[in-house]
């Protein structure tokens, strides 16, 4: 027992002169970042952490904010609702953060909200698609800001898209019932598409741990001629339903949204070969041409040897947003909020962005086609 | 009458009072930061959920691994019914929902499984958990896969205190109790406490029962703490870390997995800022001490006045030997 204790003396002591040493704090501008960084879901937050550690890098390499250094309070929170109110409580009151970045997903930054309301410290989600995550009950949460559409969007624009872009009339849908996302989006696509005069042919649904859709597609393959198949899912099923569907030979434009991205979407789908005709909605393409873009590629590609998602992208604008907001407002986090609120045509590497009454960006979407597991071609498309 | 203002309890009251009162004193000096309020709450929490499972895992010996699906009814019963009521009321009558359905739910669970040993029940307990986080996962009213958010936060020191409190104590009673020490001698020896005439299933249901309501209530609370209840919050990785709670406590500990969860939530979060070797370090620690304490912190004994006042244990509570974790 003294042993353990004498360990544990130890312990703590090495702990506590970690905690001690860093940088003083008065002189830098402090901005919290509350991300799934281990965990489930770290594959989302860990893109996230490098954009904002790259856009604070350059940032402070062109002499900061206003003169001041920028430096981030890095937490992680596990993808877990518990940890992500701690750190939000922790970076609002003791850490004393000008304004919070994360989390990545959307469960932790609904749980964040109620924190950052609290005390007064806005939270700036990149990634959190869930419709109520900006908003308290039926109004909007003054204090939670996100840089990505939200899914309704998304639906409707791959619905235009396919109506409009590929002169799409029939359409069958394909989509998880396990998760919200893939059912939502399943039933916007369906009656926006009706919407603009095509006709749902039939809609498919199986759970999140299949693995084989030759039942359903086999039914599919029944239900007729048709011009374009949605399917409303994350690359994990939506890669092997392309394998599949492409071996079975539906050969018509296989569209979904930006859950397709993901560098695994080829080998799942049994192949680059197999991935030809498809087309995904994303925040972001590697394809633009703007020189913003081509900078922020190249920068990314420097500092992590990848290139970066359309998360990476998103959660860099955030960063920016939120330096633009801090330049012209001080350090004063009410403040700081009211002029990340008042953003006009920001323009970054995700688009041209501006909020709305419920802190959703306004801004275009990006339709990408790959042919042959390659992101040939980029449109992009207003709600 | 009597027994309820002996000496010790009066001691034990005061101690508990003072406590109380020392920390809310903390908290309205900021001596105690919002922050470390939110520590203080997960401990509270999980001292229930601790405790709970102790009652079956380490007073019963009986390996129950679909604690977080207990845990989760507590807190989407009271996430549902502060959908409508988000105030006290609310809170309360969803507590009681929750411990209804609890109540229903590991009788149905309890009695067909209990009759397992060993492995088959933890592997029955632990799919008991999954279909309960399925069930949830699937229902319209719990909201699927996105949970319920914007729950009304009604959590305070003094509305923990009352709950950590009573669920400890309780807890304390039943293994004092003639129950208790039947559910104490299942975990010896099940074939000896058959032969001296204890109906061991229905004591195996009561003890499974009674950490059940426990662990709902602890979910309830958890609901009301931190705004947002999801499926994944309650799988089997929350089962695993009550686990932890228990075993690095002492099974058969109350106590034990009191002191166990505040050393946990502090060393949580000491590590909170460093996310890379968080879980690495947090291992690490609990190997160190199951290395060295592989019977636990107290291993099947109680931090109590018993000892410190000189007074001998009752029957039945002969402190034994440990020699084998």
């Amino acid at each position: 027992m003294k042993r353990l204790v004498t360990l544990l003396a130890v312990l703590m002591m090495v702990l506590g002169a970690l905690t001690g040493c860093g940088p003083k704090a008065a002189e830098t501008i402090k901005i919290g970042v509350n991300l799934e960084l281990t965990g489930e879901v770290s594959v989302y937050g860990v893109p996230e952490r490098l954009a904002f550690q790259l856009a604070v890098k350059e940032i402070n390499a062109k002499g900061g904010i206003n003169g001041k250094q920028v430096e981030l309070v890095i937490y992680d929170n596990a993808y877990d609702t518990a940890k992500a109110v701690e750190n939000a409580t922790k970076l609002a009151t003791v850490d004393k953060v000008v304004a919070m970045l994360g989390s990545a997903t959307s469960a932790p930054t609904l749980a964040i909200g109620p924190v950052a309301k609290q005390y007064e410290v806005l939270a700036f989600t990149p990634s959190g698609s869930n419709e109520k995550v900006t908003m308290d009950g039926t109004a909007v949460n003054p204090w939670v800001f996100r840089a990505c559409f939200i899914d309704p969007f998304q639906g409707v624009v791959l619905a235009n898209f396919a109506s409009n872009d590929l002169q799409a009339k029939k359409a069958v849908v394909m989509g998880s019932s396990s998760s919200d996302y893939a059912k939502d989006l399943a039933k916007i696509f369906g009656d926006k598409f009706a919407a603009n005069g095509g006709q749902v042919l039939g809609v498919e649904y199986y759970t999140d741990t299949d693995t084989d859709f030759s039942a359903q597609l086999t039914k599919i393959k029944g239900l007729g001629e048709f011009d374009v198949l949605f399917v409303a899912d994350y690359a994990a099923r939506a890669g092997l339903i392309i394998g599949q569907a492409r071996a079975m030979g539906i050969d018509v434009a296989i569209i979904g949204p930006d859950g397709f991205e993901s560098p695994d979407l080829n080998s799942l789908a049994g192949g680059a070969a197999n991935v030809n005709n498809v087309y995904f909605s994303t925040h972001f393409s590697t394809l633009s041409t703007d020189a913003k873009v081509q900078n922020f590629i190249t920068a990314y590609k420097a500092e992590t040897g990848e290139n970066p998602s359309a998360l990476s992208a998103l959660a860099y604008d955030a960063a920016y947003m939120l330096f633009a907001a801090i330049e012209s407002a001080g350090t004063d986090p009410v403040k700081v909020r009211d002029a990340l609120k008042a953003t006009k045509n920001f323009a970054g590497v995700t688009g041209t962005i501006s909020f709305d009454n419920f802190n959703n960006p306004v801004k275009s979407a990006v339709i990408v086609k790959l042919e042959n597991g390659v992101q040939v071609q980029a449109t992009i498309v207003n709600p | 009458m009597k027994n309820l203002f002996s000496k010790k309890n009066l001691i034990w009251l005061g101690v508990l009072l003072v406590f109380f009162f020392a920390v809310q004193v903390m908290i309205d000096t900021r001596i105690i930061t919002p922050y470390y309020r939110q520590v203080l709450y997960w401990v509270g929490i999980f001292v229930i959920l601790g405790v709970s499972l102790n009652i079956i895992i380490g007073i019963t010996g009986q390996l129950s691994l679909g604690h977080a699906g207990f845990m989760s009814i507590g807190a989407y019963s009271a996430a549902i019914v502060m959908r409508d009521m988000p105030d006290m009321t609310g809170l309360l009558l969803g507590m009681l929902v929750g411990i209804a359905i609890s109540i229903l739910i590991s009788l149905i669970v309890a009695i067909p499984t209990l009759r397992l040993k060993g492995d088959y029940l933890a592997i029955a307990t632990l799919g008991v958990g999954e279909i309960i986080r399925i069930v949830i996962l699937n229902l319209e009213i719990t909201n699927g896969a996105s949970g319920i958010s914007n729950i009304k936060n009604l959590i305070s020191w003094p509305l923990l205190f009352v709950f950590v409190v009573a669920a400890v104590v309780l807890s304390a009673n039943f293994k004092n109790s003639a129950i208790g020490r039947a559910c104490i001698s299942i975990k010896e020896d099940e074939i000896a406490s058959e032969a001296m005439g204890i109906h061991t299933t229905k004591y195996k249901v009561i003890a499974f029962i009674f950490g059940a309501v426990l662990a709902s209530l602890a979910g309830s609370l958890y609901a009301t703490t931190y705004y947002v209840v999801k499926p994944e919050t309650f799988g089997i990785a929350t089962s695993i870390n009550i686990l932890i709670i228990v075993v690095f406590g002492g099974m058969g500990s109350l106590t034990g997995s009191v002191i166990a969860t505040g050393f946990i939530g502090v060393v949580n979060m000491l590590l909170q800022s460093y996310a890379e070797v968080r879980l690495i370090a947090y291992a690490l620690i609990l190997i160190i001490v199951m290395i060295f304490r592989p019977q636990g912190l107290l291993g099947s004994k109680e931090f109590g006045l018993d000892r410190i006042l000189g007074y001998k244990p009752p029957l039945g509570k002969k402190p034994r030997k440990e020699k084998s974790a």
